[in-house]
């Protein structure tokens, strides 16, 4: 016979209020198998605790049943105290009668009946319960940071720090990311490659740090404290470790055609070329869908005919020291990981008419992409930025002309759910402020207008600088969105309203900058199910608490910093970045891992390997195991679950034909039990 | 094909020039528009700025004769009313409780099963019965296609084309062989309503239309809304076009461009019922080199 214990906690008036806690311990008394039943005013409390603790001596319970709040609130604080008492903390279970009960009736009897009820059937369940061990993992303590721009390079170089070792994957041929296309930073108007390049440095020459550009991320397989990964390195067509970084190359290529990413379109660069000069690691990359040679190759391939001459191929033989190769593929390497930081950062609102998603319905009466001068506001920043186009000088890419007017819309995109963003990109209110002021320093006698739904300056010093861009600096500030702007002679129209005057207005400028609304990189979904992690419907990272675990996801190991979460400025993406770091090393500070024993168990005796549970297993944790004879021969192939990844969600016992998975703490037998107890 | 029609103030009166070419059109295309029998004031701009319940009784009163009817779908050539029946019956069917007071007042109940078409999905949808009937391909026109505000908006009534940037009338002006010209003021407002309260008001914005349209380029400026005819047409005297120097520019209504494409007589159109005179285009369009009109069509 079961000796199980019930204790029923009043959370002081919280369940007390509603439910006759002491008649829940009296109807509870003569439950077959109930040794011991009791009621107390709080028993999360010390004093509540050791009720508890030498109920379990004095009355040798072999269970535990505490009906109280939620299992959230307090299952850990129960389970310790029954573990102290040398019971097994897996046979306490909670009654959740505060959540479940209390808060959300008033009827006190029909309330206390209902709470019976919930008492009895974690009774029942509790008869059934086995004791559990909790699961060792071993830990490989090796971090993988996926994005090498600030936020990556930050959590790389303090889990550097913390001495181990760091994968830095990023997809570009440099690492530097966005931060290194901005001008000047906000609020301190300090260089940003200034600041930036030394952190570059840092993590590339960092001994812990192993920095793989011009490489993505393909597939993950395996759980927390035991990744491996599958990174693809791009062909670059330039040895590394052979090149200088002498240039030369970039010098002698003839295709220079190709927009220039790094500098938002407003320049062309070569085939063969570096990002930047400031580049990390310094050295070219071939762009093949841009190169002669490749094109060339291209069409021969399918014309299905080898290639009957060398096309072009100058930068081959520029090069001193032969480092340029057009032979080599896409390299596949595997490398094990303990934990994974994903920091994938932003792109911006690409504002017009056609739009990758049909949700996105991008205001093409804003003229961006038709007119040169209207730009967005990373453009703004390679205009005012002196490695930029031109030379840190704001002119007006259509005719290089110094802008007398330039309009700022704020807000375009975000805040407006008719066009699909609802969100605040967060930034925007902060570089625009920035942008007026690095414009009316620059053009002396020109006129910067804002257009502002309401000023979001909440961090350290911001609200001051805005407050300078409009007092100082004399940026115009209009309250009021702008509904469309188009060409009328050499000026450009921009219609707007200003709603502290109540009217509408018209401003003739002669350069548009919209700052455009935050959004996750393309292919951050596809990313997200590689990792099993979840997203919101824009699609940044879901933490797995807004507010008390924001770097963690919600699968073990995984960790977030910067703007894939959410759109974030660079003090913030830091600061995100080394809470990250702090997690990781957390995590690796131990040689084994203790996870909850609550995962799936396949018997295999009875599975038939179907596979309904491998097709469902949202964590990919159920494996295939060859069941062999005694000569070697296979007998069959079943199901088995490896216990580091299943996050025991108990979808695999669901949907088995033969009953064969069974959640351990949650089993068939139990779950049954519970449920028949209602209907005595 | 049979479609409801649904007239609404003006095709008798004031934009009787839009329901001759209307007319004109559909019967040639073979097309009987169906008068809703016994239909009523749509409520633009009086009722629904006075009384909400108003506002959409009035227009849900004729959804309601249109099903009563058999009526799938019922077209109306003005903007207005098209904006007016559409929120009746969106309104009606996202609020239970506004269609029960709704159908108390209107003393009939309403089903929300008829669709609510404009001139130009109608005339877009008929392109296939058009192309074969073109006499003439309107070669070298340009043409400034104008929506104004209620064709388009708001936009999660009407659900048509793009609310900022619409390019339904641009395809049509197109498939009868006209260059419709890029201009900026194509979703700006004409003044509406405000035609004798707010006279000023409207040649304002009338003016700001009409020389974006000329700036352009364009020999004529294509409607598909009598209110915008009338402002910009009926008022374009007062804009004082002539005195700065600029020629008038005709204001054309769509299914008189189409008809003309398909070789209509001009005055079964009611072309020469305008403001400002299109005689010279007309002129012009009909000197371009063209098929004789088919027997019975013209």
């Amino acid at each position: 016979m079961a000796r199980v214990g019930v204790f029923v906690c009043h959370c002081g008036e919280n369940i007390g209020r509603t439910v006759d806690c002491a008649g829940v311990a009296d109807a509870l008394r003569d439950h077959p198998g109930v040794a011991h039943s009791c009621d107390y005013k709080y028993m999360c409390s010390d004093p509540g605790q050791q009720l508890i603790k030498d109920a379990i001596k004095e009355h040798r319970l072999d269970g535990v049943v505490v009906s109280a709040c939620s299992p959230h609130m307090h299952e850990k604080t129960f389970r310790r105290a029954t573990s102290q008492a040398d019971l097994n903390p897996f046979l306490m279970e909670m009654a959740n009668i505060r959540e479940q009960c209390a808060w959300i009736h008033e009827d006190r009897p029909l309330a206390t009946a209902k709470a019976t009820d919930l008492v009895r059937t974690l009774v029942e369940k509790v008869k059934r319960n086995r004791p559990l061990v909790p699961i060792q993992v071993p830990v490989t303590p090796r971090a993988l940071v996926i994005g090498g721009g600030i936020a990556g390079i930050q959590a790389a170089l303090d889990i550097a720090e913390g001495g181990r070792e760091v994968i830095l994957v990023e997809k570009e041929p440099s690492v530097g990311g966005h931060m290194s296309q901005l001008s000047e930073t906000f609020p301190t108007l300090d260089c940003s490659q200034c600041i930036l390049t030394p952190r570059m440095v840092d993590a590339a020459q960092h001994p812990m740090i192993t920095l793989l550009t011009w490489s993505e991320v393909e597939k993950v397989d395996g759980y927390i404290g035991n990744f491996e990964v599958t990174i693809r390195r791009k062909a670059r067509s330039v040895d590394l470790d052979a090149c200088t970084g002498c240039q030369e190359c970039t010098e002698v290529c003839p295709s220079k055609r190709t927009l220039d990413e790094f500098d938002t379109g407003l320049r062309k660069r070569t085939a063969i070329y570096t990002p930047f000069p400031q580049a990390i690691p310094n050295k070219p990359v071939i762009d093949r869908p841009a190169c002669l040679y490749f094109k060339a190759a291209e069409r021969a391939k399918a014309r299905g005919k080898p290639m009957k001459k060398m096309v072009c191929g100058k930068c081959a033989e520029a090069c001193g020291v032969k480092a340029i190769s057009f032979d080599g593929e896409d390299e596949l390497v595997v490398e094990k990981v303990g934990a994974i930081v994903v920091a994938t950062g932003f792109q911006l609102y690409q504002v017009g008419k056609q739009q990758p998603e049909p949700y996105l319905r991008g205001y093409g009466e804003y003229g961006y992409g038709e007119d040169p001068d209207i730009i967005d506001g990373l453009q703004f920043e390679r205009l005012a930025s002196a490695s930029g186009p031109t030379g840190g000088r704001i002119l007006k890419p259509s005719d290089g002309e110094p802008p007398q007017t330039v309009v700022f819309v704020q807000c375009t995109g975000s805040r407006d759910p008719a066009k699909g963003i609802e969100y605040c990109s967060g930034v925007c209110c902060m570089y625009t402020a920035k942008h007026a002021m690095l414009y009316q320093h620059s053009v002396h006698g020109g006129q910067a207008v804002v257009f502002y739904m309401d000023i979001r300056a909440t961090g350290k010093g911001y609200e001051v600088f805005t407050r300078r861009a409009a007092e100082e600096a004399g940026a115009d500030y209009v309250r009021g969105r702008v509904s469309s702007i188009y060409r009328v002679g050499d000026k450009l129209r921009v219609l707007g309203m200003d709603t502290l005057m109540g009217e509408p207005c018209e401003v003739d400028a002669d350069l548009v900058v919209l700052a455009t609304a935050i959004r996750p990189q393309p292919g951050i979904k596809e990313l997200a199910q590689t990792l099993s992690i979840s997203y919101d419907q824009h699609g940044f990272l879901n933490e797995a608490h807004p507010k008390l675990r924001p770097v963690e996801t919600n699968t073990a190991g995984v960790y977030l910093a910067g703007c894939s979460q959410a759109p974030r400025d660079i003090p913030d993406s830091v600061a995100m970045a080394s809470a990250t770091a702090s997690k990781v090393l957390a995590l690796f500070s131990r040689d084994q891992l203790e996870r909850e024993p609550q995962v799936a168990q396949v018997d295999a005796d009875s599975c038939a390997g179907c596979f309904h549970c491998e097709r469902v297993c949202p964590y990919g944790a159920i494996e295939r195991l060859e069941v062999r004879d005694r000569r070697g021969q296979v007998l069959k192939v079943i199901a088995q679950v490896n216990q580091g990844v299943c996050q025991g969600c108990g979808t695999c016992p669901a949907v088995c034909p033969s009953k064969s998975v069974q959640l351990d703490g949650f089993t068939d037998e139990q779950v049954f039990a519970a449920i028949q107890a209602l209907s005595i | 094909m049979k479609i409801g029609y649904y007239p609404g103030c003006s095709m008798h009166a004031t934009a009787k020039d839009y329901g001759e070419s209307l007319s004109g059109v559909t019967q040639a295309l073979g097309v009987e528009l169906q008068e809703v029998p016994d239909w009523a004031c749509c409520g633009a701009s009086s009722a629904h700025v006075t009384n909400h319940l108003l506002g959409v009784a009035l227009p849900a009163r004729t959804l309601a004769t249109a099903e009563e009817h058999g009526m799938d779908r019922i077209m109306t050539p003005c903007a207005a009313c098209y904006g007016r029946l559409c929120s009746a019956a969106v309104e009606t069917g996202q609020d239970p409780e506004l269609k029960r007071e709704v159908e108390e007042v209107i003393g009939h109940p309403l089903q929300g099963s008829v669709q609510v078409l404009n001139i130009v999905e109608l005339l877009q949808e008929l392109l296939p019965q058009v192309e074969p009937l073109l006499v003439r391909r309107l070669e070298g026109l340009k043409l400034a296609c104008y929506y104004g505000c209620l064709l388009l908006r708001p936009h999660k009534v009407t659900g048509f084309d793009d609310p900022e940037q619409p390019e339904s009338m641009e395809a049509l002006v197109r498939a009868v062989g006209a260059q419709p010209v890029a201009w900026n003021k194509r979703v700006e407002c004409c003044g509406a309503g405000f035609s004798l309260a707010r006279t000023g008001s409207v040649i304002r914005l009338g003016r700001g239309i009409l020389d974006d349209a000329a700036a352009a380029g364009a020999d004529a400026v294509v409607v598909a809304c009598p209110m915008c005819h009338s402002n910009l047409d009926m008022r374009q005297a007062a804009m004082n076009r002539k005195q700065r120097g600029l020629p008038e520019l005709p204001v054309l209504y769509a299914t008189q461009v189409v008809g003309l494409a398909m070789g209509l007589d001009p005055s079964s159109l009611g072309l020469q019922r305008h403001f400002v005179s299109a005689q010279a285009l007309v002129e012009r369009i009909l000197a371009l080199p063209g098929a004789t009109p088919a027997e019975g069509v013209a």
